[in-house]
């Protein structure tokens, strides 16, 4: 098996206020926290929107995963992957600015800490989105798709693995997320997942 | 021959990527690099003789991955000593006849320092001090710390090599696209930081390729004092037919390099995707031509670990108010560890216009040095501004230096022996500019001459040590005039000579000038205008004095320090305000028109305002029964039914504690009630807070005294806060699935110590099953839960 690693910035499309009010909790017409939100928004500016990612190839056996890098045990995963034979690993950032808020506001403003909060999930996510989506056009010209994403913690999905997630992509080098030794990342607002890649039937 | 002096006169080439060489000889992703030191020798012997061969001065050890984090201490050695053994070989074996160096290669630890990451920095500095003394005692030429994007990390990293080892260092960063460090600091600051701490060669690696480092290299160039070193990508990396490939070739690649050359950059190789060929093209384009001169620095920079700031280029005000001397609320702040005041009266100066603050924590029954480090610790993330490290306490000024991250302004230092033998060995090894106190062990000379020339014998001690001129910036003190009326005069003088015959930057503590004296603005603020006009760099002030500011501005204005008078008229807004703490204006555009109506609408300034009006009508205890309490209970209700959501809630919250600080302020000493005292932390291994702070502040609102740990709080600490605090309750927060253990070993610490408290847990994925399973004694679903609980609790025991 041969390593494939890949670093993309990838433009995102501006955040989206309905997006960031469901991540932030707010429902109906709310709309006691706008004047918070505006300054809140304005801060999705600073994302930075990086992504490493490898493409490896899959093995799966019963609800055990060979990923070359690692074989794990997940019927989640495997049940996701069966039908593939490579999958893309990915470590997606949007950057160390929300983690410098979170600190920063929490204690003169938690309101607007949780707003900022919000955004940065919303900007995560949107990097995710939007790194599949090219990645499925680029697998659709040749005739293969991309199938959801599966996060180390997710299901029954050990977050041990992400140990094995990062030494593979090593992302602390490429775009600077970090594990610390209870399995969190940081930036705070980073995302690691394993998508499959099959055959268009 | 020895490698500085190699260097001091030749272009040295580097060497290229090692892991984009591993992977096409089969290292297979996940497998760690270091570890083909033992396993494939062969392989690696040849990389390095290939770049050898290629025309590399320097190859870097395969240690870049080799930690004490990751390998025990045996197997570190055997990894570090076959490393370094397989690089001293390739030098034997190759026929380059170019001078060849072997460098011990060291790459960040990939967990980040606190505190936005869980790494201490002494665990940092341990883990690197364990590779540097294996490698310095296996005899490599010099060192490379490599590919950091932290500049905490870095320090901790330099300090490792130059207090474990008289080695040169190398010490190049991983700049984003921003042409930031991920920590934020920028190539100014980091030039400053690190040739100020004696790195011998600083530069950029990795993360780009080399067009995009260029403009990352010019700044080096432009703000170093040491040869600028360079090692770009060949690009990002890309997938193509299922292999990563770099896609800048190498002939682009020299291109960029000898422009990189041209712009005075001295050291030049390649990281990930550059291979011998790179090299090979590199040395044959740049290996023979003379390297460009290493600029002298003249200015006088200090810096924070995301902004730099030169004393030249304009007048500083360095806030002044972090001082317990004759403040009481910092004393009182300094006796509670109270730090969050303390960033509260940075923010404050902040935005009333300091450009750097001054942090002093010296007073009796407190132990200084371990104060000095928490509140420097707290206020340099806080703030972006470089702060003064003021300190008579030698000890003290050390530890609060080694865990400074950026240059600072070291104050003090005096012409006595003593001070100087203390503090000139701190500025070499830590970096920063000194303040430099005309007083020597005679005391305070009266005539400026004699200041001056105590002045010259502290520049000529500073020489001895390496300390550069523009590092060192005078105070020729200001005494009282009320006792001397000679004295004003003396310092304008000193000032004056000082600046035009010795070159140097002066500073001033203002505020002594007028001691003895009523209404001492008034004097502060016409010396300032006197001394600025002598020519003072910067002064120790009050930046929240409308006085003091209004005549900054105004002396700016007047010796053509504000081109356009735009600093002038911008500020001069604010100057008709005589509340002099809130020289900022605040600007308020709400029109709720009663207290509750503005907690309710979530309008802060207001509340405050309204509070304030409301306490020339009724007593604190009055309004806080009769317009707080019920203002929150709406909200709270309405939270509770699902009509407002939590940031509303949030921000009706935090009205509330704007209203509360107005009363408290107007309290008498020691009449504030609590209900009930909570001690609350985010328990170990997890640094997710915002749900903790959310609980804390609606405790506050609600009564309660509340004693907040943090983040990442171990059981013990947590433990010893329950006791000295006498609480109620022990709130406990977390948030992920890995660190409810820690919580569940803190509950039963807790509970088995002292089992009359009340434990309270919440988080995410808590249930109330769960938190019955550990022991605890409560559940909060919410933040309301948990008031609603304390609340029980304190009805419940009368």
């Amino acid at each position: 098996m041969t390593m494939s690693i890949e670093v993309r910035m990838i433009d995102l499309p501006d955040v989206s206020v309905n997006e960031v009010r469901r991540y932030a909790g707010i429902g109906g017409n709310d709309n006691r926290s706008d004047e918070l939100m505006e300054i809140a928004l304005a801060f999705s500016k600073k994302a930075k929107n990086t992504v490493v990612f490898g493409v490896f190839d899959v093995k799966c056996q019963g609800y055990k995963v060979d990923l070359g890098f690692s074989e794990v045990e997940s019927r989640g995963l495997s049940r996701m992957l069966s039908e593939c034979d490579k999958a893309i690993v990915m470590c997606a950032t949007a950057g160390l600015d929300f983690d410098i808020a979170a600190k920063k506001y929490g204690r003169t403003s938690p309101a607007l800490a949780l707003l900022i909060g919000a955004v940065g999930s919303e900007r995560i996510e949107a990097l995710c989105d939007e790194f599949c989506r090219e990645v499925s056009l680029q697998l659709d010209a040749k005739g293969f798709k991309l199938t959801p994403r599966f996060s180390p913690g997710y299901g029954d999905l050990p977050l041990e693995f992400q140990k094995e997630v990062f030494s593979a992509l090593t992302p602390e080098k490429y775009i600077g997320v970090t594990l610390g030794e209870s399995l969190m990342m940081t930036p705070i607002k980073s995302v690691t997942a394993i998508a499959g890649i099959r055959k268009k039937k | 021959m020895d490698f500085r002096e190699f260097a001091s006169s030749n272009t040295v080439i580097l060497d290229g990527g090692m892991g984009t060489l591993l992977e096409r000889r089969g290292l297979m992703p996940g497998e760690a690099p270091e570890l083909w030191s033992v396993s494939h020798p062969d392989e690696i012997l040849a990389i390095h003789k290939e770049y050898f061969d290629a025309g590399s001065n320097v190859v870097n050890t395969n240690t870049f991955g080799a930690n004490s984090l990751k390998y025990g201490d045996d197997a570190l050695s055997d990894m570090i000593g076959a490393s370094v053994g397989l690089a001293k070989k390739a030098r034997e074996l190759s026929s380059s006849r170019r001078p060849k160096f072997i460098s011990l290669d060291i790459g960040p630890l990939g967990r980040l320092l606190e505190p936005y990451g869980d790494l201490s920095f002494d665990e940092a500095y341990g883990v690197f001090t364990k590779t540097v003394k294996i490698g310095a005692a296996l005899g490599v030429d010099l060192v490379t710390i490599e590919t950091f994007n932290d500049s905490l990390e870095t320090r901790a990293a330099l300090l490792a090599v130059k207090e474990n080892s008289d080695l040169p260092v190398i010490v190049t960063n991983a700049y984003g696209e921003d042409g930031k460090l991920l920590t934020g600091a920028d190539a100014a600051v980091m030039a400053e930081m690190l040739s100020s701490m004696g790195a011998d060669f600083i530069g950029a690696n990795c993360s780009l390729g080399p067009n995009a480092l260029l403009p990352i290299a010019e700044d080096l160039v432009r703000f170093s004092s040491v040869p600028t070193v360079l090692k770009p990508n060949a690009g990002l990396p890309v997938i193509e037919k299922g292999e990563t490939v770099y896609n800048v070739t190498a002939e682009e690649f020299a291109a960029c390099m000898e422009t990189a050359a041209e712009l005075g950059v001295r050291m030049l190789g390649g990281c990930c995707g550059t291979t011998p060929e790179y090299i090979s093209l590199l040395s044959e384009r740049l290996s023979e031509k003379k390297p460009k001169q290493v600029k002298t620095q003249k200015k006088t920079v200090i810096t924070s670990h995301c902004q730099s700031l030169a004393l030249d280029d304009n007048f500083t005000v360095i806030g002044e108010s972090i001082n317990p001397t004759g403040r009481k609320k910092v004393k009182e702040a300094l006796r509670n560890n109270d730090t969050d005041s303390l960033i509260d009266l940075a923010e404050l100066q902040e935005s009333c216009g300091a450009h750097a603050l001054d942090v002093n924590v010296g007073m009796p029954d407190i132990s200084e040095s371990e104060m000095l480090v928490r509140v420097v610790n707290a206020i340099q993330y806080s703030v972006p501004l470089p702060l003064a490290i003021d300190t008579s306490d030698a000890a003290a000024m050390e530890k609060a230096l080694r865990i400074y991250n950026g240059k600072a302004l070291i104050n003090s230092v005096s012409g006595k022996e003593e001070s100087m033998n203390a503090i000139f060995p701190l500025q070499k090894k830590y970096g920063g500019v000194v303040i430099a106190l005309t007083l020597d062990e005679n005391g305070i000379p009266s005539a400026a001459e004699e200041r001056v020339r105590i002045a010259k014998r502290i520049l000529r001690r500073a020489a001895e040590y390496g300390i550069d001129k523009r590092d060192i910036v005078f105070d020729p003190l200001a005494m009282a005039v009320s006792s001397d009326k000679g004295s004003a005069i003396e310092t304008l003088k000193a000032i004056r000579v000082i600046r035009e015959e010795l070159g140097c930057k002066t500073s001033l503590g203002l505020s002594n000038i007028s001691y003895g004296l009523p209404k001492r603005e008034a004097i502060n603020s016409a010396f300032l205008s006197m001394a600025m006009t002598a020519g003072l760099s910067m002064a120790i002030m009050n930046p929240a004095s409308a006085e003091m500011m209004k005549a900054y501005y105004s002396s700016r204005a007047l010796l053509g320090m504000d081109g356009g008078f735009s600093d002038y008229i911008s500020a001069s807004e604010s100057f008709s305000s005589s509340d002099s703490a809130a020289f900022k204006a605040v600007k308020d555009t709400s029109d709720a028109a009663t207290l509750e109506g503005a907690i309710i609408k979530g309008k802060r300034e207001t509340a405050g305002r309204l509070a304030e009006k409301l306490l020339s009508e009724k007593t604190p205890m009055a309004i806080i029964e009769e317009h707080i309490i019920p203002a929150l209970n709406e909200v709270g209700e309405g939270y509770e039914k699902g009509r407002i959501y939590l940031p509303g809630l949030l921000e009706s919250a935090e009205c509330a504690s704007a209203a509360f600080s107005v009363i408290k302020a107007a309290m008498p000493k020691g009449s504030g009630v609590s209900l009930g005292r909570v001690v609350i932390a985010t328990v170990k291994g997890d640094v997710h807070d915002i749900g903790k702070n959310i609980v804390k502040l609606l405790l506050e609102n609600y009564g309660f005294y509340v004693k907040d740990l943090g983040k990442d709080v171990s059981p013990e600490r947590i433990l010893e806060a329950a006791r000295s605090e006498k609480c109620d309750i022990v709130a406990l927060s977390a948030l992920m699935t890995t660190t409810v253990k820690a919580m569940e070993e803190t509950v039963k610490l807790i509970k088995s110590q002292m089992p009359k408290i009340n434990v309270l847990v919440g988080g995410a994925v808590l249930t109330e099953d769960y938190a019955k399973r550990i022991g605890a004694d409560g559940y909060a679903k919410d933040a309301m839960g948990a008031v609603r609980y304390a609340e029980k609790l304190i009805k419940s025991k009368g």
